[in-house]
């Protein structure tokens, strides 16, 4: 960014009046469908806006933090927040593991095809979610389902993926997985690029085995683009609504319910609206933390 | 270099690990979008069996069939088309004129303005979406394109990529076209258009691909099934034809293929124009 204010000066009375109209229908659309919706939200927060405020908004009432204190002392809330680190749990170490392995493979000076397989690690990324929710629900199928025949074939026992509390949220899990880490695996490609060559040629110098070099120099260098990935891949997770809206309904027992499929249903089902807005802010407040938490992270590395 | 020293056989056998690991996970990562299109060309009831079928017996289309002349999966089609195309040329001039002006053109506020926008990017979607929808309803435009279309307009971060490359603009070019008396519409229109082209390729793509595949808003503004965009319509199948395997694969292909071919088109240049918005800080 420029020296903050000195370069804004020199703009001509033409130009500052050309860079008002050229900003005003972005800025217009983003004031109107994201600023005003946003401060709406933090009221409609504290309301107990309903059904009946939708037909009349005079039914609507000032709650305070009601909904907030609602939500704290409701089980379900809780299994749902459950539900929500464990999707992040399992789904951000495999992630980073399937990201930063794959880029490895397609960084590597041995490696064939790179282009080739960099083209089908991404392409999961730009797949419908709901389409692929819908297929991978039929890979998952307990008896015919293509992964329980793998399984099989290695002689493995059947997995009720999808049925099984316990494992449905793995299952929701895996197929996050498999549609995001080409995407932190392309950053992560790009990270690995930046590395100059000169310090492996002197690693190589000194005698340093390829493990060594991995180890003492590639990961070290990587841990920027890994708080960034995991951060992203954190968000997204934490967001997950297609999946289990597709996959399982929430179920079984609220076993894979989200934090959005809660909102969404409290909000567009019971059109509890107000009490849906304290629940995407709770969301709001999980996700500043986690990229707060990069952002302090960073900063003590860099100081 | 120092390859001597590891061998030749060594280096055949690091050849053979990687590229076998590379073909291990290319085969996993592939195989659900595999599998879907092979089943979805499945006669009814053979993507279902013990031990599981890789390959069709007799391909067929009866399925596709079914879904563009008894389910009407045409007009559903064209719908998509038509909000994603809609989206995507309305949000690329707006983002455009945007990126530009904060790249390069020279007002007071503008940088505090930049941070600030750059700062909203930290809400989730899902905050604003409950007062959106009843914004929504109190313009009468539920249940409408233009309810879905309002929602993408303008993007932080589209208008963010735009500015990143617009910043590589050289100031003597705008300059000089000042001098030649264009005005600053002129400018932008004719000038600077056309060098923001790759970005603006990769960044229509991106919109594109995003409201092609958007599932939750299309999900809530529309509520007619004649209005439905693929991803609703396709979540609302699934439901009703659980046990429709074959037919189901084949909805899971119109609605995904469309996407990967764009994405195939511009691979290369999507993936660095992508890559390069969330790399530089």
């Amino acid at each position: 960014m420029t020296p903050a204010g000195i370069e804004e000066q020199k703009g001509t009375p033409a130009e500052k009046r050309a860079a008002w109209l050229l900003l005003s229908p972005a800025l217009g659309a983003i004031g109107l469908f994201f600023a005003v919706p946003l401060i709406a939200a933090l009221l409609l927060s504290l309301t107990d806006f309903d059904i009946y405020a939708l037909a009349d908004p005079r039914n609507t009432r000032f709650v305070g933090a009601g909904n907030y204190a609602r939500l704290l002392s409701d089980p379900l809330f809780w299994k749902v927040l459950r539900n929500t680190l464990v999707f992040v749990a399992v789904g951000v170490p495999l992630t980073l593991a399937a990201s930063l392995g794959g880029a490895l493979l397609v960084h590597s000076k041995l490696a064939r095809w790179r282009g080739l397989f960099r083209t089908i690690f991404f392409a999961p990324v730009v797949t419908t979610l709901v389409a692929v929710a819908v297929v991978w629900r039929y890979l998952y199928h307990p008896r015919y389902g293509l992964i329980n025949q793998m399984l099989g074939f290695v002689g493995l026992p059947p997995i009720d993926w999808l049925g099984d509390p316990a494992w449905a949220t793995v299952a929701i899990t895996l197929l996050a997985v498999w549609r995001s880490f080409g995407y932190g695996l392309v950053i992560y490609v790009v990270g690995l690029q930046s590395i100059p060559v000169s310090l492996y040629e002197a690693a190589q110098l000194d005698g340093a085995s390829p493990w060594r070099q991995l180890r003492n120099i590639t990961l070290p260098l990587m841990v920027p683009t890994t708080l960034f990935v995991g951060v992203l891949t954190t968000v997204g997770l934490f967001q997950i609504f297609a999946e289990p809206y597709v996959m399982t309904r929430g179920g079984p027992l609220y076993a894979t319910t989200s934090i959005t499929l809660l909102m969404y249903q409290q909000g567009f089902r019971w059109w509890n609206l107000g009490n849906a807005a304290a629940i995407a802010f709770v969301l709001f407040a999980l996700i500043i933390a986690a990229t707060g938490l990069q952002v302090l992270v960073r900063g003590r590395k860099s100081a | 270099m120092s390859r001597r020293r590891w061998g030749v056989s060594r280096r055949r056998w690091g050849i053979l690990a990687v590229n076998g690991a590379l073909l291990l996970l290319a085969v996993l990562t592939a195989l659900p979008l595999l599998w879907m299109i092979s089943a979805s060309l499945m006669p009814a009831g053979e993507a279902m069996t013990l031990p599981a079928r890789l390959l069709p017996s007799r391909p067929t289309l009866e399925h596709y069939g079914v879904l563009f002349n008894r389910l009407a999966l045409g007009r559903t089609f064209a719908n998509t088309l038509l909000l994603a195309s809609m989206v995507t040329g309305v949000s690329l001039l707006c983002n455009s004129m945007a990126g530009y002006a904060f790249a390069k053109l020279r007002f007071r506020g503008r940088d505090r303005l930049f941070a600030l926008l750059l700062a909203t990017l930290v809400v989730p979607p899902q905050v604003t979406v409950l007062p959106l929808f009843l914004e929504i309803r109190a313009l009468g435009l539920v249940n409408s394109f233009g309810g879905i279309l309002v929602a993408g307009i303008a993007t932080v971060f589209g208008i963010f990529l735009v500015r990143q490359f617009a910043q590589g603009i050289p100031d003597e070019l705008l300059d000089a076209a000042r001098l030649d008396g264009a005005s600053e519409w002129r400018i932008y229109w004719s000038v600077v258009l056309p060098l923001l082209r790759p970005i603006l390729i990769t960044l229509g793509v991106f919109t594109f691909l995003t409201s092609w595949n958007d599932f939750m808003w299309p999900l809530i503004v529309l509520t007619d099934e004649s209005k439905y965009t693929l991803p609703v319509a396709l979540a609302n199948l699934s439901g009703e034809h659980v046990q429709d395997t074959e037919l189901m694969m084949a909805g899971a292909v119109v609605t995904v293929l469309p996407g990967l071919l764009l994405f195939l088109a511009v691979q290369r240049q999507y993936i660095e124009g992508i890559t390069m918005g969330s790399v530089k800080e």
